[in-house]
């Protein structure tokens, strides 16, 4: 992330301006992955006026990143419309699809819209793989197609590959094929548990062997040594430290208007159909819990030796049960990383080679090298999610 | 360097103030910028029909501490280096909503 970027970000957390947001248009998809979070049945989406009060009302109160996710955002028949007037409301839009219903037409579309980026979820170089993933035969020529389409008409793709045991040997041809294609990629090892609070599909996550294999992967993570270090004493700097920008800078909006601090992080704290957005994002008494909490407030967390370092997820801790207790998955993932066992390991008695849920941080390319100028004007590098 | 009278706002860009400043990204290379307090002035008043000289004497010297000359003057780089970037729009005559940005963005 540049510096640019991580100063905005500073700015809009010290004016309290939601920054980014991630609005879901419908849960409705035309894949079937098996690791989805979702169901995929539409129970009282927002309608396109709905929606376009509430893109006016973000854009009122400051929101710039907009990721407009799903389901599959093309299996909305306004879609177009949708993002047309996110853009005349001059937001920075990402997209997240599968790329299956992207022809020439759309791609050419997406494009003279000035969509920032476009991520495609990709998740094997062998189509039989990626098939049985979405469990929708030709899913992979289609979103290849796609790729190939978006990029031909100049769109910046990403492809997401998630990590699972179906695909766990895969992720480096598929950074082959990003090349290949002019394409981003990045890796996503993070399983969810559906939003319902299912967690049976967490069993998908790969074994600690192949994560640790990841882990060590210097074209990945870069600096291996550094990425893997022992964590560091926990200092007064590191108590007063916030968790992520979930709730501080970053929310999330369902297709029935419900927001929540993150994707990952499903606490209700309003409706927009029933509340301004800017007064839920304002006052509302789940955000206000979230921001107050620090490591400090964490009473497992802050005596923690990776305290200081883990990648802690407050909506994957919250969904197991406390926002302010650990996130196991993340003590995993701490393990898996070090190899050294976090506090709340040592809590349960658990040896950590036993799990089998263990999850990683989004593993990406650094952006290219910013350019500073003086004066009037800085230029930067967008961050991309 | 030219006068240019009149500047309007890529619609090939992504905006929005963040206090007193203004994030701007180009939706052509996804470089993001940031416009400080004077600039954001200029920039929000850059609306294709309003000379550059008029949006320098009304809104930036009847509000700053600083002479007409100078203010047009370090006007005048920063539209052209904005419009260096392509987020901002320069000519001599008024610039209609239909510019061959706005098409090829809407």
């Amino acid at each position: 992330m540049s510096n640019l970027v991580v100063e905005m970000a500073a700015k809009a957390l010290k004016l309290n301006i939601p920054l980014s947001v991630q609005l879901d248009l419908t849960y409705r998809c035309n894949e079937r992955c098996i690791h989805c979070y979702l169901d995929h049945d539409d129970h009282g989406e927002m309608t396109t006026a709905e929606i376009k009060d509430l893109l006016d009302q973000m854009a009122d109160a400051g929101v710039f990143y907009l990721t407009i996710s799903g389901g599959e955002i093309l299996m909305r028949r306004d879609f177009f419309e949708i993002l047309e007037h996110a853009r005349k409301r001059t937001f920075c839009v990402k997209l997240k699809t599968n790329g299956v219903l992207i022809r020439e037409k759309e791609a050419d579309r997406l494009r003279a819209l000035g969509v920032e980026s476009v991520q495609i979820s990709i998740y094997s170089h062998r189509a039989e793989v990626h098939d049985a993933i979405t469990k929708m035969p030709g899913s992979f020529r289609q979103s290849i197609e796609a790729v190939r389409l978006l990029r031909k008409h100049g769109l910046l793709v990403t492809l997401a590959n998630v990590l699972m045991t179906q695909n766990a040997s895969d992720y480096k041809s598929v950074k082959a094929l990003a090349a290949e294609l002019d394409a981003k990629f990045l890796l996503d090892p993070t399983i969810t548990p559906m939003m319902d609070g299912d967690r049976s599909i967490l069993q998908l996550n790969v074994d600690q062997a192949a994560l640790q294999g990841v882990f060590r992967d210097g074209a990945l993570v870069g600096n291996v040594e550094e990425f893997c270090a022992p964590p560091v004493n926990v200092d007064e700097e590191a108590l007063d430290a916030l968790p992520c920008s979930a709730g501080h800078t970053a929310c999330y909006v369902s297709p029935y208007g419900d927001v929540y601090p993150c994707v990952q992080f499903p606490l209700p704290t309003g409706n927009v159909r029933r509340t301004k957005f800017v007064d839920i994002w304002r006052d509302s008494p789940q955000f206000k819990e979230v921001r107050s909490i620090t490591l400090r407030d964490m009473p497992t967390c802050s005596k923690c030796t990776h305290g200081a370092t883990c990648t802690r997820c407050p909506g994957l801790a919250y969904m197991e049960g406390n926002m302010r207790g650990p996130s196991y998955q993340d003590c995993q993932k701490s393990y898996a990383r070090t190899g050294i066992p976090s506090e709340n390991f040592k809590a349960r008695n658990a040896s950590p080679q036993s799990f089998q849920s263990l999850k990683l941080v989004q593993i990406q390319g650094l952006p290219p090298a910013e350019r500073n100028f003086p004066a009037k004007m800085t230029e930067g590098v967008a961050a991309r999610a | 360097m030219k006068n240019y009278r009149y500047v309007a706002r890529s619609t090939a860009i992504a905006a929005r103030a963040l206090g007193d400043e203004t994030m701007v990204m180009s939706a052509t290379n996804s470089t993001l910028f940031t416009l400080d307090e004077l600039a954001s002035v200029i920039w929000e008043a850059a609306d294709g029909v309003t000379p550059l000289d008029e949006i320098v004497a009304n809104k930036i010297c009847a509000q700053y501490d600083i002479t007409p000359e100078v203010a047009l003057k370090d006007a005048q780089a920063l539209v052209e280096n904005l419009a260096e970037h392509g987020i901002l729009l320069l000519s001599d005559q008024p610039l209609a909503q239909s510019s061959d940005s706005h098409r090829e963005t809407l």
